[in-house]
């Protein structure tokens, strides 16, 4: 009996394209996580959000034009989060509004290109849901050194990075150069949507980048935990995710976001009475 | 920034300083300077220029007009407004200490040389033992300090602190006065702006009294009086002495200055 649960359990990794997709979900999910610490920490959700639509219009726009979908929303996407960081730290008319009207803008872009000139039903699908049947060696690569190099910016500049999250203020008197870390950081947001954006889809993807580092949040009230733990939830849940979208027949990305639902409703409410009124305190859940 | 000749224990100098933004004038034509030692604080009410003029000599707000000056490798420590701390910030005392060193440092753990340094500058402020908590399980006193503590251990020449009684209770307030007179004492230069006149202002050795342009600058004993403070204020105001102290009231408290003067009578 246990030997064919086993059987059962490893029939997806028959398939490469299971493989391939697992390896991109874990990587996208451990990525979004670490990422999404940032995002929790300076209440950017919203923006994630935003910028996981903006994206949305590059894709479709190099798809229509037959440019390389990384550099088309690659560049889109880094010009939109780099608009955006600015937008939100000037606080310019209305800083919510502006980045609604950028990036559902950007959405509605894309969507009307891939109408009128695209493949549209499938393009649509697969960018708004996610798709692990498409999964590339080229997404692989993309992804692997998307996560190296936003470890590597964050390690080294890690102080610098607390320090312009914590106190911008104070950072930039210090000597800090917060408009070059919240650009980098705006950066490495659009990099990890670009790269992430074709398993887990546009729709879905803000909940990655929120729902590891809320969890690992309400676990730990240190800095430098929350950037090991938030990778790991992220991780489990899309490995997690994965495996059980193909044993149930279900969509993929649907699925990690709800095991990473499931992780954080677990953590909310073993955190018993007195640790949920700690929580409902924090300002950035 | 231009250099102007300066007092070799000049620290700072606002010289002909105006501060805009757009079209509105906030500081105008302000020269003052701080010397190695000084303890003064920037008084005025709201709306008066104390957090501009504190922003430029920050360098984060730009001068329009006139430079500020510092003297050659001088530094700045600055202490924030506790308002506008998030006390829910997942970081320890020693994590808040730590952030203002070793940015350019490839690997990102504060060493034990750091660690050493810290510790130290938080036994000095009474601090000591408290590195491994979380920033929000302190006092008001001991939230405070540790803004202090972050700003010494950048090593200042001079400590900015900006309304650093604003929002706290009297028990605090007195803890930070006690603080600074005390850092004043072991030789640090400290600049201040408050709206404060009777918790703080009054007990400095210097005010600034700021309204856009300087009213005036000296002893409390001598820029606590009735027609500089109706100038900066707009409003009369009178000034009783208690315990050799002025103590400023406004008019609202007629009623308070007559029981005052008739029981001191």
């Amino acid at each position: 009996m246990s030997a064919m649960i086993a059987l059962d359990l490893a029939e997806p990794y028959g398939f490469e394209f299971f493989r391939n997709g697992v390896l991109v979900a874990v990587v996208a999910g451990a990525l979004s996580g670490l990422l999404g610490v940032f995002v929790v920490l300076r209440g950017m959700s919203y923006i994630g959000h935003g910028l996981s639509h903006a994206v949305f219009g590059g894709a479709a726009a190099s798809a229509v034009m037959g440019f390389n979908y990384f550099i088309g929303a690659g560049l889109w996407g880094i010009a939109s989060g780099v608009l955006i960081g600015r937008i939100a730290r000037k606080r310019l008319i209305g800083a919510d509004a502006a980045i609604g009207v950028v990036t559902t803008a950007s959405f509605a872009l894309g969507l009307a290109l891939l109408n009128r000139y695209g493949q549209a039903q499938r393009s649509i699908e697969a960018v708004l849901f996610g798709s692990v049947l498409g999964v590339r060696t080229a997404d692989i690569i993309a992804v692997a050194v998307v996560a190296v190099l936003a470890t590597a910016v964050i390690v080294v500049g890690y102080r610098r990075f607390l320090f312009s999250t914590f106190d911008p203020d104070v950072a930039e008197v210090t000597g800090v150069r917060v408009s070059w870390m919240e650009a980098a950081l705006m950066i490495m947001l659009s990099l990890t949507i670009l790269v992430t954006m074709r398993v887990i889809g546009t729709l879905l993807i803000s909940a990655l980048l929120v729902i590891p580092a809320a969890t690992a949040r309400m676990l730990t009230n240190r800095f430098a935990r929350m950037l090991w733990i938030s990778p790991v939830i992220g991780a489990s849940a899309a490995f997690l995710g994965m495996n059980l979208a193909y044993h149930t027949d279900t969509s993929a990305s649907a699925m990690i976001i709800l095991v990473g639902a499931a992780a954080f409703t677990v953590v909310y409410f073993g955190l018993g009475v007195r640790g949920r009124r700690r929580v409902a305190a924090l300002g950035h859940l | 920034m231009k250099l102007h000749p300066v007092d070799p224990s000049t620290l700072l100098t606002c010289h002909h300083v105006t501060c805009a933004y757009g079209e509105t004038v906030v500081v105008s034509d302000v020269t003052f300077a701080l010397a190695a030692g000084d303890f003064a604080g920037i008084v005025g009410p709201s709306g008066s220029g104390k957090t501009t003029l504190l922003k430029a000599i920050l360098g984060s707000v730009t001068p329009v007009h006139g430079d500020i000056t510092m003297r050659d490798g001088a530094r700045l420590g600055y202490v924030p407004q506790v308002e506008s701390v998030d006390w829910n910030f997942p970081v320890t005392v020693l994590e808040v200490i730590a952030m203002t060193r070793g940015q350019k440092k490839w690997w990102p753990r504060i060493t034990p040389a750091e660690r050493k340094e810290a510790e130290e500058v938080l036994d000095r402020l009474g601090l000591g033992g408290l590195g491994g908590r979380h920033i929000r399980e302190l006092s008001g006193g001991q939230q405070q300090r540790v803004f202090v503590a972050r700003a010494l251990f950048h090593r200042p020449d001079i400590l900015v602190l900006d309304e650093p009684t604003s929002g706290v209770d009297v028990r605090t307030r007195h803890e930070v006065l006690h603080l600074l007179a005390d850092l004043h004492e072991q030789g640090m230069t400290v600049l201040l702006t408050t709206h404060d006149l009777n918790g703080l202002a009054a007990h400095l050795p210097r005010l600034v009294c700021l309204n856009k342009e300087i009213i005036a600058d000296g002893s409390p004993r001598e820029v606590l009086v009735p027609d500089v403070l109706e100038r900066l204020y707009g409003a009369p105001m009178h000034v009783l002495e208690h315990g050799g102290m002025p103590v400023v009231l406004d008019h609202a408290n007629e009623a308070v200055v007559r029981r005052f003067r008739g029981r001191a009578g």
